[in-house]
């Protein structure tokens, strides 16, 4: 069976994100004054192939947990469809 | 000085791989040696670097792929044996990624990529690789990263102090940490830091880039006298 993880990664609250400020500024200029503020995370879509989504999910915990993000610095979401 | 034996680790994206090769083997009995990424045997490494540069196109997060690079996990049990390891620049990014030293490295607050020279102090003399300098000197060291920007917990930094682990900071001319010499946001002005062993280090300046009169500055040519002298125990 595989199953779709959709991930998010994102940079934890406490850490300066530059490029979202960046992105703000820009937004700001345009005349979006009301947009406070914005986060730049990342997306990632994995395919997994596992026997059930409780084997999926923890596949995925491990992969986000040892590469795909950073503990120190990022937090981590996914979501897991199964594909036909 | 005896035979010394400096292993550098050449990842696909490695730059400053050669640069460092020229420096080392600017010492008499020191022979560099290339450690191809894929490879797994150290050949007699007496000491290990891991140069500067954007090891797989700072894909993820810089570092994060070259950390599982399959001579890492050599590179872990050699440092693991207390033996040196000095990570420059890109180096120092994969060995916060491989956990061989705490915090992490994110982009310079100033959003740019910083290219130029730094002056940083000696904060801690009292290291294998900085016990050819005086405790406060200041040096002179090119810089060029885009995220050499030093964080960690409050835990992890007071840890840090606490254990004289931080061993260069950025500061100006005059040896000052202010707020203007640190260009890239790092917290406690951090350019570099070993861990609690005292046998890896990891900074963000190019000491290979300031090795010589003709290039400006021959700063960073004592940081890897004392690391060879310790290796042979002279």
């Amino acid at each position: 069976m595989a199953y779709k993880a959709k991930i998010r990664v994102t940079l934890r609250p406490s850490i300066l994100d530059v490029q979202g400020k960046a992105a703000q500024h820009a937004l700001a200029n345009l005349g979006y004054s009301s947009v406070e503020s914005v986060r730049i995370g990342k997306y990632m879509e994995a395919t997994i192939n596992e026997s059930s989504a409780d084997d999926a999910g923890r596949v995925c915990t491990e992969i986000c947990q040892k590469l795909l993000s950073n503990p120190v610095m990022e937090d981590f979401t996914f979501e897991l469809e199964p594909v036909n | 000085m005896a035979d010394v034996t400096v292993g550098i680790v050449v990842f696909p994206g490695s730059n400053c791989d050669h640069d460092t090769e020229y420096a080392v083997a600017s010492f008499p009995g020191v022979r560099p040696v290339m450690l191809w990424h894929n490879d797994h045997d150290l050949q007699g490494s007496d000491a290990i670097i891991l140069p500067g540069g954007f090891s797989f196109g700072d894909y993820l997060r810089c570092g994060s792929i070259a950390r599982f690079s399959p001579i890492m996990r050599e590179v872990i049990e050699f440092a693991r044996k207390g033996r040196p390891v000095l990570g420059i620049c890109n180096g120092f990014q994969v060995l916060v990624e491989s956990g061989l030293l705490e915090g992490a490295l994110i982009r310079n607050t100033g959003k740019k990529f910083i290219c130029r020279e730094a002056t940083i102090k000696v904060a801690n003399n009292g290291t294998l690789f900085t016990d050819g300098y005086r405790n406060d000197e200041v040096l002179r060291m090119p810089v060029a990263h885009g995220e050499g920007n030093y964080i960690a917990s409050p835990e992890t930094i007071e840890s840090l102090e606490e254990h004289g682990q931080v061993v260069f900071r950025y500061t100006d001319a005059e040896g000052r940490a202010t707020e203007d010499a640190n260009f890239n946001g790092s917290l406690g002005n951090i350019a570099g830091i070993v861990n609690r062993n005292g046998n890896v280090l990891g900074l963000m300046p190019h000491p290979e880039r300031a090795s010589e009169k003709l290039l400006g500055s021959e700063d960073g040519r004592r940081l890897f006298e004392s690391m060879f002298r310790h290796v042979t125990g002279t």
